[in-house]
């Protein structure tokens, strides 16, 4: 280890670790000699930054690319009112600058790839995935396995948690033993299930920091080989084992999977936007426009009750597009319909069941309440 | 004779919005079977067209992986808890659904996954 010490005021910074008898001078060193690299400064990256920052982490990477947006202030406590559109990586820096001067903070503006994730990670003893989608899951978890570093992994979604410390190097297992292939697109849950209670990133963030800070100073036991699971409704923490996988394409005995890969592909994703028929749609000027005429159609809002509530059409009738398929009795297929949700893609959907079941005057309100809000009515909330 | 099922939040849906499901005691195979009957759509989640349980669903028996037990005729005996445990990616993602506007302007971050397949 590089030769470090610590000056007086970060003894005073730091003495509630200094004075506690597992913890000490020597941990307090291994901290500031340590480095940990931040994949993502959303929801679980805030609390992460902070308290790694706050604990004397030494040198902290932060990867970001997105600004700060006013939907992100309910869970991405580093960030604040007063940084709203800068970038991310930028507005985090801020905060953790003034919180502790004592340490090096590196921001990288931009999406780790498949290009940069090896240049971006190799400096760094800690890879600590905050992300929030499939593809930077794995393309994360392959270049830790394959640069030897551990990685921090946590996930959240809804109201639970999941988080672990995956590091093949020490014998445990990765991210692809515990799930070998993500889910294909079209078996995820709808979007009116994507929310997230704000504080709950706050706690998975939080256990993920205490697992860098544990690795880092080598104390305790850490969470390789386990998996803790956060219910935040029902209040639970449980704990399932993980075992590495021998047949692991990337960290198993023989792994097929050597370098990094097109990760976007591999999680079935493909770029193109050019395949969404435009003929079934209609603009919101053009469906106001319709509204005021004798022949006017009818509104069909796809969303779920809680987004219902928020704000929607007058005159809409409610039916979500998970319960379409057995609703259909309900519609007149002899009707004009204009159906929208919040963007136009789950109204899309809807749209392309409703011609497959023999409506045939149903179009789609393009770009869905977000754009109705923009072109005809601001009074309309956007969320 | 009876053992717990606990569902996902992300699969709650597909199984009357229950948070776990009391079943009675038997292989991990019956136990699942018996759910997919009672729950035809979270049957299409758990399993693919070829009848097998899809990669990105862990079944767990207590806190060990069916994988490393004896798979699906694992036996779970009366009290015994059968976890479902999704991969999920975190963060706001719309899943299957819906490019927020922060990223149409700035990007792929928190919407991509969804994004793109919503559009097809």
């Amino acid at each position: 280890m590089r030769p470090v010490t610590l000056s007086n005021e970060e003894i005073r910074r730091y003495s509630r670790h200094l004075i506690l008898p597992e913890f000490g001078m020597e941990a307090q060193r291994k901290l500031k000699c340590g480095s940990v690299l931040l994949i993502g400064t959303g929801g679980l990256g805030s609390p992460l930054a902070l308290y790694l920052a706050a604990a004397g982490v030494g040198h902290i990477g932060l990867v970001d690319f997105d600004v700060v947006d006013e939907s992100n202030l309910q869970r991405q406590v580093v960030h604040g009112t007063s940084t709203l559109g800068v970038r991310k990586t930028e507005s985090a820096k801020m905060r953790l600058r003034d919180l502790n001067p004592y340490i090096d903070i590196a921001t990288y503006e931009t999406q780790i790839t498949s290009e940069n994730a090896f240049d971006l990670m190799r400096p760094y003893d800690i890879i600590v995935d905050g992300t929030d989608n499939f593809p930077t899951r794995y393309l994360t978890n392959d270049a830790s396995v394959m640069l030897g570093k551990p990685n921090v992994y946590g996930s959240i979604f809804r109201f639970e948690g999941q988080v672990t410390v995956f590091s093949p190097e020490d014998g445990g297992p990765c991210y692809r033993c515990l799930y070998p292939e993500p889910p294909p697109p079209g078996l995820v849950p709808s979007c009116a299930e994507g929310g997230v209670l704000g504080v709950l990133p706050g706690v998975i963030g939080t256990i993920q920091a205490t697992e860098a800070i544990k690795l880092l100073a080598g104390i305790g036991e850490t969470l390789i080989g386990r998996l803790i699971l956060y219910d935040a409704l029902t209040m639970r923490f449980r704990e399932l084992k993980l075992r590495r996988n021998p047949d692991c394409p990337v960290c198993g005995e023989h792994p097929t999977i050597t370098e990094l890969i097109d990760y976007q592909q591999f999680c079935g994703i493909t770029p193109e936007e050019a395949q969404r028929d435009t003929s079934i749609e209609i603009t919101p000027i053009e469906v106001a426009e319709w509204l005021r005429r004798d022949d006017s159609p009818f509104l069909l809002d796809v969303r779920e009750a809680n987004e219902w509530e928020i704000g929607h059409l007058p005159g809409a009738v409610r039916i979500s597009v998970n319960e379409l398929a057995e609703r259909l009795h309900e519609l007149d297929s002899a009707v004009a319909m204009v159906v929208y949700c919040r963007s136009g893609v789950r109204s899309a959907r809807a749209v392309e069941q409703l011609r497959q079941a023999g409506f045939r005057k149903v179009k789609n309100l393009a770009g869905g309440i977000l754009r109705w809000s923009d072109e005809v009515d601001p009074s309309m909330p956007k969320y | 004779m009876a053992v717990t099922v606990t569902i996902p939040t992300a699969l709650r849906q597909y199984a009357g919005g229950h948070a776990s499901i009391t079943l009675p005691a038997g292989s991990v195979g019956q136990i699942l079977a018996t759910l997919r009957e009672q729950y035809p759509q979270l049957g299409k989640q758990l399993y693919n067209d070829q009848g097998a349980l899809r990669s990105f669903v862990n079944v767990y028996v207590g806190d060990e992986d069916i994988r490393h037990l004896q798979g699906v005729e694992t036996h779970v005996a009366d009290g015994e808890t059968v976890s479902i445990i999704p991969a999920i990616a975190g963060g706001v993602m719309v899943l299957h659904g819906e490019r927020c506007t922060v990223n149409v302007r700035y990007g792929w971050k928190e919407c991509c996954y969804a994004a793109s397949h919503a559009l097809q």
